[in-house]
């Protein structure tokens, strides 16, 4: 931004917030269905952010980060929910999930150290699969978890006589339950990115920034590996919890099925598509791949009809076919993603030579 | 006084002996060379100094305090630093970059500042290339880095890990001068050379590793004079 008049630049952040803040009566117009898509692309945004600490700053890389969600989520459902008839609320819950989550950061990180690149994936990939198992199973012989059938009527957010899971008219304007847990996501979100942006550029993101490039010399700069790396695992891990929480109270049902291996590989699709290591490419990233298949779902059908007279191929099928299309295009064409961070696009620069 | 003292170290890769048991000491201000053919044993000897490899046995003392088997990152702080074998650099990383990261354990910004411009000044290759990214410099660019960054960190002991290997033979000489630059500036210098009659030149004592052990050890002059060190190392015939 160097070199920028900083009046516009100040302009330009106000006419974004003020869109930000207008967005979600906008989206009321045509559905709150598209609030609730608006929500939960903030929470892939959440986890995107999240998993590019792990993969795009310290390049490590975990194909198990959506476990995490996973956990966070069912720290804030088993509290807040009749299923133990526990009701704590949320501003305890929330962050109490985000540390149970960065707690598991550390505990995968730990051992797994060592390892890095293809090795790595493959343990992470084991522990998100481990995590998801262990949520489906954990109802005998004590019920922790309730199994597959998953927890249900998980408490909305509460704060003294404001209920997130109501509807009311406040300032003359109908507040629906998405709209404002639009708002509260809006608010997290701008937290994390900037801690992000901040990260980036501390000590603390150079250290990750050498780690990536090279252990050993990252050493004998006298960085300690060990801890900087399982540091990008908490991180990382506790972003995941708190968007975990968050997606139980606007769920209000959670259950295994939420946390499969495909959501992991969703989250890691918006960081390397939308650009590793660059915090606006992965936001980018993870609001194009949240709405797409939305936007999918509601044209498919309708152009075909009117192409062919009737449905020919699902949508469902019709939408993994062209977000794969749509993969390859990217990758073959800006392989370093949307929006490439400075270093990345230099290293595939120099892998090509 | 010495800087450092190594006793009986070992190195132990699974079953195989790589340092077996080897005594040397570095005195305040030295310049000294460990020199050897490939395989000797002299990377893995230097890797256990500064705490990447683990030693398996004997212990090494660094300003009269044992520090076997404290990490790589503490003993930077102190002052003991390593430049890798192959150099290390950050390729992706601008050479300013590569030259703060090597500041990483100081926190002391202004003075940081004067120190790259001093190094600028040693190197004015690195000068003329502050924003050019690491990989895409010169062998001998590289290696001046490589030094360079670890001058970031003002050490006590530099470690120098082959500086002179894959280099042309005008940048071999271009490497030493720099060695001896540093050394002069009160930089206590162990090397590690396949290069033996520059590395032994520059220095004031040498030692001589073949597989595992310390064969030779005597002043530098000596050294380049043993007729052993000469067939072997030097290339000469005796005659």
């Amino acid at each position: 931004m160097k070199g920028r008049n900083p009046a516009l630049i100040w302009v330009g952040a106000g006419l974004v917030a003020i869109a930000l803040l207008a967005l979600p009566f906008a989206l009321a117009q045509a559905g709150t269905a598209w609030v609730r898509i608006t929500n939960f692309a903030i929470l892939y945004v959440l986890l995107a952010l999240g998993l590019n600490i792990v993969v795009g700053f310290a390049g490590l890389l975990d194909l198990g980060y959506i476990a995490f969600y996973a956990l966070g989520a069912y720290v804030y459902a088993l509290l807040a929910s009749p299923h133990f008839n526990l009701h704590l609320p949320f501003w305890l819950t929330l962050p109490f999930g985000a540390l149970v989550a960065c707690l598991f950061g550390v505990l995968l990180g730990a051992p797994t150290l060592k390892l890095r690149g293809d090795y790595l994936a493959i343990v992470t990939l084991g522990f998100g699969e481990i995590i998801r198992i262990f949520l489906n199973n954990l109802a005998r012989p004590v019920n922790i978890t309730n199994g597959p059938q998953g927890v249900s009527r998980i408490d909305p957010f509460r704060l003294g006589g404001f209920d997130f899971g109501k509807s009311e008219t406040l300032f003359g304007l109908a507040f629906s339950a998405p709209i404002k847990y639009y708002y509260f996501l809006l608010a997290v979100m701008i937290v994390v990115i900037i801690t992000t942006i901040r990260l980036q550029n501390s000590r603390i993101g150079r250290a990750w920034e050498a780690v990536r490039e090279d252990e050993t010399a990252a050493r004998a700069m006298g960085i300690d590996t060990t801890s900087i790396k399982l540091l990008a695992f908490a991180i990382g891990a506790s972003f995941g919890g708190l968007a975990g929480g968050m997606f139980s109270a606007i769920q209000g049902f959670i259950s295994p099925e939420s946390f499969v291996l495909v959501e992991s590989i969703m989250v890691v699709s918006m960081v390397v598509l939308g650009g590793m290591g660059n915090v606006w490419g992965v936001i980018l990233g993870a609001v194009l791949l949240s709405f797409a298949p939305e936007v999918l779902r509601y044209t498919v059908e309708p152009v075909q009809k009117s192409l062919f007279g009737r449905s020919l191929v699902e949508p469902e099928v019709i939408r993994m076919l062209l977000f794969g299309l749509a993969m390859v295009l990217i990758m073959r064409f800006r392989p370093a993603g949307l929006l490439p961070s400075a270093v990345r696009k230099r290293e595939l620069a120099e892998r090509k030579e | 006084m010495n800087l450092l003292e190594v006793e009986g170290l070992e190195v132990r890769y699974g079953g195989i002996r790589a340092v077996k048991g080897i005594d040397l000491r570095v005195e305040q201000g030295e310049l000294v060379c460990l020199i050897g053919a490939n395989g000797a044993g002299k990377s893995s000897t230097l890797r256990a100094i500064v705490g990447i490899t683990r030693a398996a046995a004997g212990s090494v003392r660094y300003g009269g305090a044992a520090i076997a088997g404290r990490p790589a990152f503490e003993l930077v702080r102190e002052g003991l630093v390593m430049v890798p074998e192959g150099r290390g650099i950050f390729h992706q990383l601008t050479v300013a970059e590569n030259l703060a990261m090597g500041a990483f354990a100081r926190d002391d910004a202004p003075a940081i500042r004067r120190d790259r411009e001093r190094i600028f000044a040693l190197f004015p290759r690195l000068a003329e290339r502050r924003g050019q990214t690491g990989g895409t410099l010169s062998g001998g660019e590289q290696q001046m880095l490589a030094i360079g960054r670890a001058l970031m960190s003002r050490p006590k002991l530099l470690l120098l890990d082959e500086p002179s290997m894959g280099l042309a033979p005008i940048l071999v000489a271009k490497i030493f001068e720099i060695v001896r630059d540093v050394a002069r500036q009160g930089v206590t210098i162990l090397l590690v050379e396949q290069n033996a009659r520059l590395a032994l030149e520059a220095s004031s004592r040498g030692y001589v590793m073949e597989s595992g052990i310390i064969t030779l050890a005597d002043d530098a002059k000596k050294l380049l004079a043993d007729p052993k060190v000469r067939e072997a190392y030097l290339g000469e015939g005796v005659e």
